[in-house]
């Protein structure tokens, strides 16, 4: 029996990525996938990827910022599947790189309201619906190691994840008597589009990404994906309001 | 006035590092300083050097690991003066760098005792003499910056520092409504003579260690004694159970 | 999760240690257990094999450098390789405010619950670094070595001062394929629980009423968190310490 047999599990940012993965690594564990992206195809294509191999899941375009889109998603799920058993608050974009004299407050602007806002808006529908359910239910967050430490360039992606830390403790301590876990993963430099976008504008970007990191590389996202499985299964039944780092030993130094 | 105006405070390791330029920061701002150090030359120059410049302090060679010696200390001082205001727990040593496979048990045993149980023995004897005094006190400990994440070739030095945090934090609850504080401070690399032995005579290694702190340089002794004479101050009189970074944004990364 | 792997575990034989045991068993470890506690010990193998799972029993001090690097030794002689440890031997302190515990009681809490894991991390990567396949490590440490905790200033300096030692071997070796992360245990339903609350319901109904989810845990939830981290899906997770806590670090 899979490790999320028979959960209806959200991953938002589904399309690619670590969503993508997490996606992927849900299904072949049993959990039916609802995949929400922004990008046009929705996640189509993990979709297919999931049931070529046998697996469940269906596909939405959805904005994470738009509160009554999440909201009437998670409506749909319920209805459609009695229950949503976990979500994976994933979707995010990186922001520009400057230092805060040079960052606009367009682009501040635009990486809280996804990376934020898009995670209170996600996390309130989603415990709103769990309160319902006799279950309760598993909830991860995507932060980041820049949700712990600084990050140079990184000011409004860092406030952003910090901020997401701060939604989780504290919504973990609201309604953990509900059964309703609440924990983040916090990735390090992980092999996905997102860091692509960085390294092919800058090459001598990925040396340095590997060489701070003690591991000596950078992750994958099926790493990221194994914690976030774990933390939304019932194995993890006495974790909450946890910042998890999968960053190969970025954060222990 | 000083702002640690006629307190008495005891420092360890004050005849040397960030001990010498605390007991000298004190002195200036109207302490009346206690050295305690087991290098008795360098004491007696403290005391000189202090006294040159219209301040009050006096040198006890203690061993801080010893409860009996401490003890008699605390209660000679608190006896001649009418109370012990402050104790800036700040005696440590290093051990050799290397990683954990070639770490001695020897040095581990050595480490530990200073760092870790002279910081226990210190703080209770500390307390229990403030526990007397109406107006209670405040104790700052020397951990690093290495007692809050990890640092390679140092495990030993790192688990006496991450546990005089623990020591710390613990402390300071229990006597929180005693109006005694306790707190730590967590010095990243400071130019002191512990620092000269860790970089040897190698221009490169403390080029490396400069490079990695944020600010591009090591603190003066004199930058941390000012954030621990401020924990002892009355000025920070809401702060205890903290851990203090003076790192030049070390750790914020 | 951990089929085929040589996993020792100290203080196996009961509470969090012997939860552990006997889940890494289930998921296709071979587990060597390490405790004082011979009795125990004996039937915690005894259980683990009767339920078709494979495990031994040693008796060792975990404080003592030439017991542990004797097991060490024995093990990779007969297994060929160390894949995995638990160092989770400890003891709770004495329950005392700093002015009240004397100083042989905080050596004791603090060679048993600090030494005894430098001492085994050091035998233990030593082994691994021998090996091609590197290995995996978690230490027992607590809520207690990332917090404090009133009455606890012993067993609070000892677990911080895991902390400190997890992540800095986990720094040392991280490109050598060994990992070092640490589980920091809440309030879990063990022999040390029962100790610790001396049968004192107020007690431990006042401490669970601290804890967000608002009970205390099985041996069983702890146990989920080293096994994940013993296992391969946790490959790029190192120099974490990970509450198990029901969100009571959380606030």
């Amino acid at each position: 029996m899979g490790m999320v047999q028979n959960k209806t599990i959200l991953v938002t940012g589904g399309a690619s990525g670590v969503g993508q993965a997490t996606a992927i690594l849900l299904a072949s564990e049993g959990a039916h996938v609802v995949i929400a992206d922004l990008a046009d195809h929705g996640g189509a294509e993990t979709m297919k990827l999931i049931s070529s191999a046998g697996g469940s899941a269906e596909a939405h375009q959805l904005d994470v910022s738009d509160y009554d889109q999440m909201r009437d998603l998670i409506a749909q799920i319920a209805k459609l599947h009695g229950s949503l058993d976990g979500a994976f608050n994933n979707a995010g974009v990186a922001g520009p790189v400057a230092r805060i004299s040079k960052l606009g407050t367009d682009d501040w602007d635009q990486v809280i309201r996804v990376n934020l806002t898009g995670i209170f808006a996600g996390v309130k529908c989603e415990v709103e619906q769990m309160l319902l359910q006799e279950t309760g239910g598993s909830i991860v967050n995507t932060a980041s190691t820049c949700g712990l430490v600084g990050m140079y360039g990184q000011t409004a992606y860092n406030a952003s994840k910090h901020g997401v830390v701060g939604i989780t403790r504290t919504v973990a301590l609201e309604y953990a008597k509900k059964n309703i876990r609440v924990n983040t993963v916090c990735p390090g430099f992980t092999e996905t589009p997102m860091l692509t976008m960085r390294t092919d504008v800058d090459p001598s970007l990925s040396d340095y990404f590997d060489n701070h990191v003690p591991m000596g590389r950078k992750g994958q996202a099926s790493e990221i994906a194994e914690a976030a499985m774990w933390l939304l299964s019932d194995r993890s039944s006495y974790v909450t309001g946890v910042a998890l780092p999968i960053d190969g030993g970025y954060t222990a130094g | 006035m000083g702002i640690v105006q006629d307190k008495t405070i005891i420092v360890t390791g004050g005849a040397s590092g960030i001990g010498q330029a605390a007991s000298k920061l004190f002195a200036t701002e109207g302490a009346q300083v206690i050295i305690v150090d087991l290098q008795e030359e360098a004491g007696n120059e403290t005391v000189d050097q202090i006294a040159f410049t219209g301040g009050k302090a006096e040198y006890h060679s203690v061993d801080v690991t010893n409860y009996d010696q401490f003890k008699a200390l605390v209660e000679d001082v608190a006896g001649r003066y009418g109370s012990l205001d402050g104790a800036f727990n700040n005696a440590g040593i290093e051990a050799p760098s290397s990683k954990i496979v070639r770490q001695s048990l020897e040095d581990w045993s050595k480490v530990i005792k200073v760092n870790m149980t002279g910081v226990f023995v210190c703080v209770k004897c500390e307390v229990e003499q403030m526990l007397l005094q109406k107006q209670g006190g405040s104790i700052v400990n020397t951990a690093s910056v290495a007692g809050l994440i990890g640092v390679q070739g140092a495990s030993t030095y790192n688990a006496s520092k991450h546990g005089v945090i623990g020591i710390t934090k613990t402390v300071a609850l229990e006597y929180a409504k005693k109006k005694i504080r306790v707190n730590a401070v967590c010095p990243g690399s400071t130019d002191t003579a512990m620092l000269k032995r860790l970089t040897g005579a190698s221009q490169e290694f403390t080029d490396y260690l400069n490079s990695v702190v944020a600010m591009g340089r090591a603190a003066k002794p004199s930058e941390i004694a000012e954030a621990v004479l401020w924990l002892l101050s009355d000025r920070s009189s809401y702060v205890t159970g903290i851990a203090l970074p003076v790192d030049g944004g070390y750790t914020a990364a | 999760m951990v089929s085929g792997k040589t996993i020792l575990v100290t203080g196996g034989a009961s509470g969090i240690g012997l939860a552990t045991a006997i889940l890494l068993a289930e998921e296709g470890a071979h587990v060597v257990i390490a405790d004082l506690q011979d009795e125990a010990g004996a039937s915690a193998v005894e259980q683990i094999n009767n339920a078709g799972g494979k495990a031994e029993y040693h008796h060792v001090d975990v404080t003592q450098y030439d017991e542990v690097n004797a097991l060490v030794e024995d093990i990779a002689n007969r297994y060929g390789s160390l894949d995995g440890a638990f160092n989770n031997a400890g003891i709770e302190g004495p329950g005392a405010q700093i002015v009240k515990m004397s100083l042989k009681d905080w050596d004791r809490v603090v060679d048993v619950n600090l030494t005894s894991v430098f001492i085994c991390l050091k035998i233990e990567v030593a082994q691994m670094l021998k090996q091609q396949t590197g290995g995996s490590i978690v230490n027992t440490a607590s809520i207690a070595g990332l917090i404090g905790m009133q009455g606890s200033s012993g067993y609070n300096a000892a677990k911080h001062g895991v902390i400190g030692l997890t992540k800095t071997v986990a720094l040392e070796y991280a490109k050598k394929n060994i990992r070092v992360n640490a589980v920091c245990p809440g309030f879990i339903e063990t022999p040390m629980w029962d100790r610790t609350t001396a049968g004192n319901n107020r007690l431990k109904d006042s401490l669970q009423s601290l804890v967000a989810i608002g009970r205390t845990a099985e041996p069983v939830e702890l146990a989920q968190a080293p096994v994940w981290l013993l296992s391969d899906r946790a490959s790029y997770v190192t120099g974490v310490a990970l509450p198990v806590d029901g969100g009571y670090t959380a606030g």
